[in-house]
């Protein structure tokens, strides 16, 4: 098991996302440590994937781009390595199982071992096909960090019984992308997942300005953010960075907002 | 490691549980899955639905289908015996309304009012636009942008029917991308929709599914051979995309072991080019569309585009019991070009006088190469899958036949 669910002890979690070599190498390695500079708590880096059936448009293209500079499953390896250079930020993995699987499961977890990442969100591995990953994961002290959506319903018990690093709690039905309406019911679906673990909850799927950050903070123990990033990313190419760590603050700072409310409640 | 195992042990497709099957998909999926499974598993032994699936079956599909004697094709071919299962000649024509009205009574019974499905060729969307008109449920196909090209005739079909018809523009825009956009809609609304898988592929139950309401094909042929014949054929010969109508096909027989069991699969321009969709042939293990199965990849694990001239065959994955029965040796599967299905496309209207769809006409090909090299005393059954019609203008451009659509 990693450090994960430490980070959310103190604070309300902020987890951003990016498409690894989205557009190329040397700009995702500069994503990366301004999301870190930016007040991330959590990396989440994604390895593309062919066909991205949990994923929206946004994304999908963002895969494509990442196709059209070359991406492999080294490269991206290569991304974190040189990141972890300029930072020690605590980085997962989000990638279809495809790719984990003809790596290898326990050479993949090995090598995450060896990059300090903490652990793996694969959207179409569900809790009854998480098995054969587990040796492996256990084994380098990957975190597994499963989904439940508003449809998990009597399966949550066993997905939040069996947690560890974080929940990632998806904010809405179907795939992806930015959105300004959530499922209805999130404060309960958080409240019955605290029922049965202590493992944190963060909110993804559709969160795109810092109102719904601060707004799902107050609900979770932590915020994920990806398709606004990877929009980011793609206007503004080689000068994301900047445009990325700026962004990255005020998702901070209207979190924070949310902090002080509940300290003062 | 999957529910395949545990519950299905008197039956065939548990076996591919540690190897092949399984169910990866989105969590968002599963509960709608475990609810798809019981429904199923509830169902398909109860004597109402059994008796509903029947009447319709019968009474509106038009089964059974015929076993036809291709005296022709046998005279010519000079070997085995050919016998056509003629599934070509079911309303819809073809074999994928056997699935259809089965998954739709499914739906019916978990209180469902909208179909939504993929296509390829356009006959599982014609099929599931069909049955969803008969039910009175709204239906929405999801169709690869390359195949709402190259088979116009069956969108309009579809929209004929009251369907409404996505073209999908992501990836290369075939089968597999038209799968994913279903998933995705699927996810989006399960709520009120069922997603009527066309193939015997996906996550667990669908393989079996799909498998159960079409092993009709070989149930029927095993009985209309017998009455003909009083014999066991030698060898059941069908084609595979996914691989529905060759599960159909085999199913009755696969515990028989004197009868030898062929998937033929589209090998494009050659199954050792790049442009081929011969699945088991080229492929490797992996895990996509929520199986496990052997798909054409490469060495990352990212699905290859594939290729064939028939839409209903160009996909990178095959049905997990496929993949099994290629392991086991208990099927074997070969590959046809484009070349050689085109010829078969002429060479069955000639001798047959049958309009055969292109995917069929990749079986027919290899009956054409193997009845010669049987004895007379043989006897091969090949599934026509389906009616060519939707073909008859790609084809005609093909052969560079300019003909006013």
């Amino acid at each position: 098991m990693s450090n994960l669910a430490n980070i959310f002890k103190n604070h309300k979690a902020f987890i951003p996302f990016v498409v690894a070599d989205d557009p190329d190498f040397d700009t995702t390695v500069a994503n990366i440590v301004a999301l870190a500079e930016g007040g991330a708590d959590i990396v989440e880096v994604g390895i593309p994937f062919s066909d991205p059936i949990a994923d929206g448009p946004v994304i999908q293209s963002a895969d494509l781009r990442a196709f059209a500079a070359g991406v492999r499953t080294k490269t991206v390896f290569e991304i974190v390595e040189a990141a972890r250079k300029q930072t020690d930020v605590p980085i997962v993995f989000l990638t279809y199982l495809n790719i984990v699987f003809k790596y290898g499961y326990e050479a993949f977890c090995k090598k995450c071992h060896e990059l300090a990442i903490s652990g793996l969100v694969i959207p179409d591995m569900p809790y009854e096909s998480k098995a054969e990953i587990m040796p492996a994961a256990n084994k380098y002290g990957i975190d597994i960090i499963p989904l439940i959506t508003p449809t998990s319903g009597h399966r949550i018990e066993k997905i939040a019984k069996d947690a560890s690093g974080f929940i990632y709690v998806v904010s809405s039905l179907g795939i992806t992308g930015e959105r300004n309406e959530f499922f209805n019911g999130l404060k309960d679906l958080v409240a019955e997942i605290k029922q049965y673990t202590d493992v944190p909850t963060a909110i993804g799927f559709g969160v795109h300005t810092p109102e719904q950050a601060k707004e799902m903070a107050t609900i979770a123990d932590g915020v994920i953010i990806g398709s606004a990033i990877v929009d980011i990313v793609d206007k503004q190419k080689q000068n994301a960075p900047e445009a990325v760590e700026k962004f990255t603050k005020s998702i901070r700072s209207a979190i924070n907002e949310s902090n002080t409310r509940k300290a003062t409640v | 490691m999957t529910k395949l195992k545990e519950e299905t042990k008197d039956n065939r497709a548990g076996i591919y549980a540690g190897t092949y099957g399984g169910q990866y998909i989105p969590e968002t999926l599963m509960t709608e899955l475990e609810k798809v499974d019981k429904a199923f598993h509830t169902l398909k032994d109860d004597p109402d639905f059994k008796a509903e699936l029947h009447d319709l079956l019968v009474n509106y599909a038009n089964r059974p289908s015929l076993l036809y004697y291709a005296k022709n094709m046998t005279e010519d071919l000079g070997g085995a015996k050919i016998y056509l299962k003629r599934e070509d000649l079911n309303h819809t024509g073809a074999h994928k309304i056997n699935n259809v009205i089965g998954q739709a009574l499914l739906a019916k019974h978990l209180g469902k009012k909208r179909l939504i499905a993929e296509t390829g060729a356009g006959q599982h969307g014609v099929a599931t636009a069909t049955i969803a008109a008969l039910f009175g449920m709204e239906c929405e196909i999801f169709m690869g942008k390359e195949d709402t090209d190259r088979q116009k005739l069956n969108v309009y079909r579809m929209e004929l029917l009251g369907a409404k018809v996505h073209p999908v523009t992501t990836g290369s825009m075939v089968l597999k991308d038209a799968i994913n956009a279903a998933l995705q809609e699927w996810a989006t609304r399960s709520e009120d929709t069922f997603y009527v898988m066309g193939s015997a592929v996906g996550p667990y139950p669908f393989p079996e599914m799909v498998k159960h309401f079409q092993s009709v094909i070989s149930k029927e042929s095993k009985v209309q051979l017998k009455a003909k014949e009083n014999t066991l054929p030698d060898m059941v010969v069908a084609c595979v995309g996914g691989g529905s109508n060759a599960i159909g096909s085999f199913a009755d027989y696969i515990d028989d072991p004197s009868v030898k069991l062929v998937g033929v699969e589209a090998a494009g321009k050659g199954v050792n080019t790049d442009k081929t969709a011969a699945t088991i042939e080229r492929g490797s293990v992996g895990i996509f569309h929520g199986m496990k199965s052997l798909f054409l990849q490469n060495d990352d694990g990212q699905i290859n585009p594939v290729y064939s001239i028939s839409a209903g065959l160009d996909y990178p994955g095959v049905g997990p019991e496929h993949a099994a029965l290629a392991k086991e040796g208990r099927a074997q599967y070969v590959g046809i070009t484009d070349d050689e299905s085109v010829q078969a496309f002429e060479y069955i209207a000639k001798e047959e006088g049958i309009v055969a769809a292109i995917e069929s006409c990749h079986a027919i090909a290899y009956v054409e190469k193997v009845a010669p090299t049987m004895t007379k005393d043989q006897i091969i059954v090949c599934t026509l899958s389906g009616r060519g019609d939707k073909d008859v203008a790609s084809i005609a451009k093909y052969k560079g036949v300019d003909i006013d659509e």
